[in-house]
């Protein structure tokens, strides 16, 4: 019940989510085969150069998608954060199957047919047109299908760099611990997949089936395929435009971004609706996953977001852990201006440090205050860390060490998001959260003090491209405007009021902005 | 018309890398006009390599093969295909074309103009002894063995070639019904004056059809001759392989007076 009323009141979103969802998967197949097909046809005729170009694509369809999507962003053109990113990873996925099924059919052709035809004085051009082709359609067509098939699975990934569809309800409801939104992206795409192999599946069974030449022109079919796909791009980027912000032009923009966990799109919004009501045109581009935030701000993708001290310090500029919060802040500042040409902005006013939590009930019946009165547990318990915090320089490793613990088993590698629940669930007994996170209070969860000072400080900061605080002077305002106005409990309140009570980042922003008097 | 043999070999070898030996060595023969060659000997022995040398399916490596008095390298390969009938053991048929396109082939890439392709067709079908009413709208996969193989032998007739080349044509098929279609080739043979080079390891299919038959043995000519010198001969590779016939009984009267006579 409460899941139709779920879905009765957020249709349109869904919509919405699943019409780019279907767009990206649509346009990225075409093109990879349209890309594909020829590319194929190509290699059946030089032989020379096959296993190197399956050898390629083969390796390209191996690169995890995420890690795709982020060696992608840095390039010129086919790079940065949105659609088209992932349209062009979607396409690199495709290629293999499509190349491959078009070799296997073209090559699968008798032999006794191709060399009639040959001996019957067909050209080149007309043996393809005529006889390969058609006879290997139903091949090459399961390869799109697999192709498109994957493309559903894999567009579900680009939400992490912005590129909307069903995997941004998918990420949303992982971090926000809402089963319902993850069902809501999920089973929709799901549902997609089985739809796209249907649908691919009975054209190609035509295709398969044999069929008088005359009523099946190829050549007409790929012409018409091709302006199908032309047209199907203008309607679309027709349609981004139209439904892009489009108050004027002579309105400075800026686009904010945000990493993918709810804090950073409270404050991505928080800054985002100041500088709206300043007049300037803001573009959202939040959730973006990995570092992918601070690629795109290097890249020119993003002019903002919220950053911490202690990542920019260790994770980007690569340096030691370091306890001192005054030098840390000083540090990244100086570094950000010299190599980034990036102004770090005030302090926001609350860290942001790593919490070590456990169950409520434990640390009540254990009575556990501090990391250390863990130790004598460790070798009984197990651990489930996100990927950042078994990666990170100042992160598992030296932690372990310094606290000198024992787990029963190496710690769980997997999704920050999914900590909370493996832990509120009893599949592990401590992790690695965020302070300022409102499932801490929401799922009764205690804080363990750092009593051996080994996490370094993470104190919240925006970051700025210096070419945009001179173009835009409001958004150096706004920076200013924010200095030491956020405490780590009105963030951590925030947090729970998205996380636990399931209201919208930027409803809750604009309740603390209208506190605030912002 | 012009003078002159149809097809000549001069001196024609065939070898292919790190084969031991040339797959046909040193060819000099040749066909004349309205003459009916059917090659034979044991698989392996070059035939349809010969076949092939042709209508440039291949290219000698030594040696000249000359068409209509003109080196098949000097001809365009398309052109010379198709005014080179081609006919192959299980026909060969377009699998996706219906019986129709399959023999409208070669008239619809010389872009004939459709009511005379459609017209030829139905005298084509009627020429190998089918109803076009029944058969032009079907698929090879609706058609018997011996059906298809007529189609087969339509489709190379139909642009009307001077040259026919046939690779085991009736090969794959059960005795009576090759027999009928030897018989009904034959005849075909006669009526149409067309210079045709055959390719069977059956002998007795030679025989039948044959002005002269060529005996091949590891690539090379071992024995051409009329098929009456044929059963005569003293060569005892070729009395060898007669030898397989008198077990199964030939009838040497019923040996054809074949197209050429």
């Amino acid at each position: 019940m409460e899941r139709l009323q779920f879905f009765a009141q957020n249709w349109p979103l869904l919509l919405r989510l699943t019409s780019e969802h279907l767009v990206l998967v649509v346009i990225s197949t075409a093109i990879a085969a349209l890309i594909g097909i020829p590319l194929g046809i190509l290699l059946v005729r030089h032989p020379r150069w096959k296993d190197l170009a399956l050898g390629i694509a083969g390796v390209l369809q191996t690169v995890p998608s995420l890690a795709l999507f982020g060696l992608l962003i840095p390039l010129p053109l086919i790079g940065g954060i949105g659609a088209r990113t992932a349209t062009v990873a979607l396409i690199l996925y495709a290629l293999l199957p499509i190349i491959r099924n078009t070799i296997t059919g073209i090559e699968g052709v008798d032999r006794h047919v191709r060399e009639a035809a040959i001996a019957m004085g067909m050209t080149p051009r007309q043996l393809l047109w005529q006889v390969e082709l058609p006879l290997a359609m139903g091949v090459i067509m399961a390869g799109v299908r697999v192709a498109a098939v994957i493309g559903v699975g894999v567009a579900t990934i680009a939400a992490a760099i912005g590129a909307g569809g069903l995997g941004t309800l998918i990420f949303r409801g992982l971090r926000a611990n809402d089963d319902r939104l993850i069902l809501a992206g999920a089973v929709p795409a799901a549902m997609m997949a089985l739809a796209v192999d249907w649908a691919l599946g009975r054209l190609e069974s035509r295709l398969r089936a044999r069929r008088p030449s005359r009523t099946f022109d190829l050549r007409a079919v790929g012409l018409a395929g091709s302006a199908a796909l032309v047209l199907l791009l203008a309607i679309f980027s027709a349609w981004r435009f139209a439904t892009a912000p489009t108050a004027g032009l002579t309105k400075p923009r800026l686009v904010v971004g945000s990493k993918d966990f709810t804090e950073q799109v409270i404050l991505g919004e928080i800054i985002a609706q100041m500088l709206e009501a300043r007049g300037v045109e803001v573009e959202r581009r939040f959730e973006l996953g990995g570092n992918l935030c601070h690629n795109a701000l290097i890249a020119g993708q993003i002019d903002l977001y919220p950053e911490y001290t202690g990542t920019a310090y260790t994770a980007i500029l690569g340096h030691p852990p370091l306890t001192d919060v005054r030098a840390v802040y000083e540090h990244v500042q100086r570094e950000y201006l010299e190599k980034f040409d990036v102004i770090v902005g005030p302090p926001l006013g609350f860290r942001n440090d790593f919490a070590i939590l456990v169950r409520g009930a434990d640390a009540r019946r254990l009575r556990l205050r501090t990391i250390s009165d863990i130790a004598p547990y460790a070798p009984s318990w197990r651990a489930g860390f996100g990927q950042d915090f078994i990666s990170r320089s100042d992160g598992y490793a030296g932690f372990v060490r310094a606290y000198n613990l024992r787990f029963a088993a190496p710690p769980r590698e997997m999704d920050l998001a999914l900590t909370y629940r493996a832990l509120a669930a009893g599949e592990v007994d401590v992790i690695a959260g965020n302070s300022t996170d409102g499932l801490i209070a929401a799922l009764d969860l205690v804080q363990l003090e750092d009593d051996r000072r080994y996490f370094p400080p993470y104190e919240a900061v925006m970051l700025v491209r210096r070419e945009t605080a001179t173009r835009i002077p409001e958004a150096r305002e706004v920076l200013e405007r924010l200095a030491g106005s956020i405490s780590t409990a009105e963030m951590r309140q925030m947090n729970y009021e998205v996380d636990g009570e399931r209201r919208s980042p930027a409803e809750v922003a604009r309740a603390w902005r209208a506190r605030k008097g912002f | 018309m012009r003078s002159g043999p149809a097809v000549e070999f001069r001196g024609v070898t065939f070898s292919v890398e790190h084969a031991p030996r040339p797959i046909v060595a040193d060819l000099d023969f040749a066909i004349a006009r309205g003459e009916t060659l059917v090659i034979v000997g044991e698989s392996g022995c070059g035939k349809t390599t010969t076949l092939k040398l042709i209508n440039r399916l291949l290219l000698p490596t030594r040696g000249t093969v000359l068409v209509e008095g003109r080196a098949t390298t000097a001809w365009d390969p398309v052109r010379l295909r198709r005014s080179i009938g081609y006919v192959i053991q299980e026909a060969g048929l377009f699998p996706h074309f219906t019986v129709e396109e399959n023999i409208a082939l070669v008239p619809r890439l010389d872009a004939w103009p459709e009511e005379r392709i459609r017209h030829r067709v139905r005298e084509m079908l009627q020429l190998v002894g089918l109803d076009s009413e029944r058969f032009a709208a079907r698929f090879p996969h609706e058609l018997s063995g011996g059906q298809r193989q007529r189609v087969g032998v339509a489709r190379a007739l139909a642009a009307d070639p001077p040259l026919l080349l046939l690779d085991e044509p009736f090969g794959a098929l059960d005795p009576l019904t090759r027999a009928e279609l030897q018989r009904e080739f034959a005849a075909l043979c006669r009526r149409l004056h067309k210079t045709v080079v055959f390719v069977t390891h059956d002998l007795r299919e030679a025989l039948l059809l044959a002005s002269r038959i060529a005996l091949m043995r590891d690539g090379r000519m071992q024995l051409l001759a009329t098929p009456r010198e044929f059963l005569r001969t003293t060569d005892e590779y070729a009395r060898a392989y007669l030898a397989t016939l008198r077990v199964e009984g030939f009838d040497e009267d019923r040996m054809a007076p074949s197209c050429a006579e």
